[in-house]
């Protein structure tokens, strides 16, 4: 397991267990818990209170047909039902299987594009409330200063990272809203890799990447 | 492994031993602990019957699942902004699902309940919002692994509990969560602190998965 220090909020947890998060963060979340055991039990917990929820929400005159629904199962799944696939040694790749699904592979697979001062990213196609994408940002250099109009989630799968706040390392998750003004500095010795969602376009400071910013979709 | 002998072995096995009703001897509370009591034991008959489509394809076991839980997924679905319609066909295929995938259910992570409310959930977001549900990685139990009577008593004593505690928040909180999982709520409008009873059974649902991690080893 990672030696993991930053975790999901209450608040992203309750939304991804009630179902309501827009499906990049999704993806960030179940990415997250799929490396990290604590955050894996509390979302197992509010699933509990959706299932409590589901228990009291009881209303006499409701009613299902059963013979419509035994008649639906007689016709066989409609999904292929996946057979739990044994535990795999999960140490060999760098993206669990939940990454996996969406960029159709592992690191390799990646089709990066260059957004400019050695930082490269590859959108990964989701529903339109947000955006997901990977950043590869060389060892030692710093994504460009930006603030947030939204709500980012950045994930580390590789290396590490550091900004004004602290050191992030593979698992940790930053959890970034719209006061916050950072300046993420890849560490030395290893590229640092990133899944990162937003709600808004990200804001830079500086003017020319405000110029490129709509050609980027960042 | 047969999940079907373990439940019947569950529901015959004296309560008494566990601390939860073995503390709670004070004359006021009886009815309290009767009434969990029979929670419980109703909350291990449904991991019961799941065994029973799993192992035989049991119908009789369906239907009875079916009259508690299919008219509960229909009014969340409805609560959620299903129209009538929608709600009956989404909660139709909530139930076909749970026949097909009975083989999945583990009942020492969660209970019945919580695991119909998660393919609804699912179903909603598929059905209604159009979109995929992005799921963490599987953690698998060995093909022999069988599921422990004692964890899988545990965890529904657990739900039970937690429902318990849920029933007693202040109602104006209360309200909050509901519309939180009946999709009323975006994730900026919940508050940064849900203030929700979870430790308990987030320590039981972290045990399980220590226990997995190290019968993975």
């Amino acid at each position: 397991m990672d030696n993991i220090n930053h975790h999901l909020t209450d608040q992203l947890l309750l939304s991804y267990a009630a179902g309501t998060l827009p499906e990049a963060f999704s993806l960030v979340l179940a990415t997250h818990i799929s490396m990290c055991d604590e955050c894996r039990a509390r979302l197992g917990a509010f699933e509990t209170v959706g299932g409590a929820m589901l228990e009291a929400s009881v209303d006499n005159a409701t009613e299902v047909d059963l013979a419509s629904t035994l008649k639906l199962i007689a016709g066989g799944p409609k999904d292929p039902i996946l057979v739990k696939p044994l535990a795999q040694k999960r140490e060999s790749r760098v993206f669990p299987q939940a990454l996996t699904n969406y960029v159709g592979g592992d690191l390799a697979s990646v089709k990066w594009r260059s957004v400019g001062m050695g930082v490269r990213q590859s959108i990964l196609k989701t529903s339109g409330e947000a955006t997901v994408r990977l950043l590869h940002i060389p060892a030692g250099c710093a994504v460009p200063d930006h603030g947030h109009r939204g709500l980012e989630l950045t994930l580390v799968l590789q290396g590490a990272f550091r900004d004004e706040t602290d050191r992030f390392a593979r698992g940790d998750i930053e959890v970034a809203n719209e006061d916050m003004e950072h300046t993420p500095v890849a560490e030395e010795g290893m590229d640092c890799i990133c899944l990162a969602a937003t709600d808004a376009p990200l804001r830079f400071n500086g003017i020319v990447p405000r110029i490129a910013q709509p050609f980027l979709r960042i | 492994m047969l999940v079907a002998e373990t439940a019947t072995e569950i529901t015959t096995r004296p309560f008494g031993r566990v601390p939860y009703f073995a503390e709670t001897p004070h004359k006021g509370k009886n009815e309290t602990c009767k009434k969990a009591a029979r929670r419980v034991t109703e909350e291990t008959r449904w991991v019961m019957m799941v065994g029973y489509i799993r192992d035989n394809q049991d119908q009789k076991a369906f239907a009875e699942l079916f009259g508690h839980f299919a008219p509960r997924v229909k009014s969340f679905l409805m609560k959620s902004g299903a129209d009538a319609g929608m709600a009956e066909e989404c909660a139709q295929e909530v139930m076909a699902t749970l026949w097909h995938k009975a083989h999945l259910f583990d009942p020492t992570r969660a209970s019945v309940a919580t695991w119909v409310f998660t393919i609804a959930r699912n179903k909603r977001i598929d059905m209604l919002r159009k979109q995929r549900r992005p799921e963490p990685d599987e953690l698998t139990w060995g093909p022999e692994a069988e599921p422990d009577a004692a964890e899988v008593v545990e965890i529904q004593q657990e739900s039970v509990r937690l429902a318990a505690a849920l029933a007693e928040l202040p109602e104006k909180q209360r309200d909050l969560v509901q519309k939180a999982f009946f999709g009323d709520l975006s994730h900026s409008e919940i508050a940064e602190e849900t203030g929700l009873p979870l430790g308990t059974i987030k320590s039981r649902i972290r045990l399980a998965l220590e226990r997995l991690r190290h019968a993975m080893k």
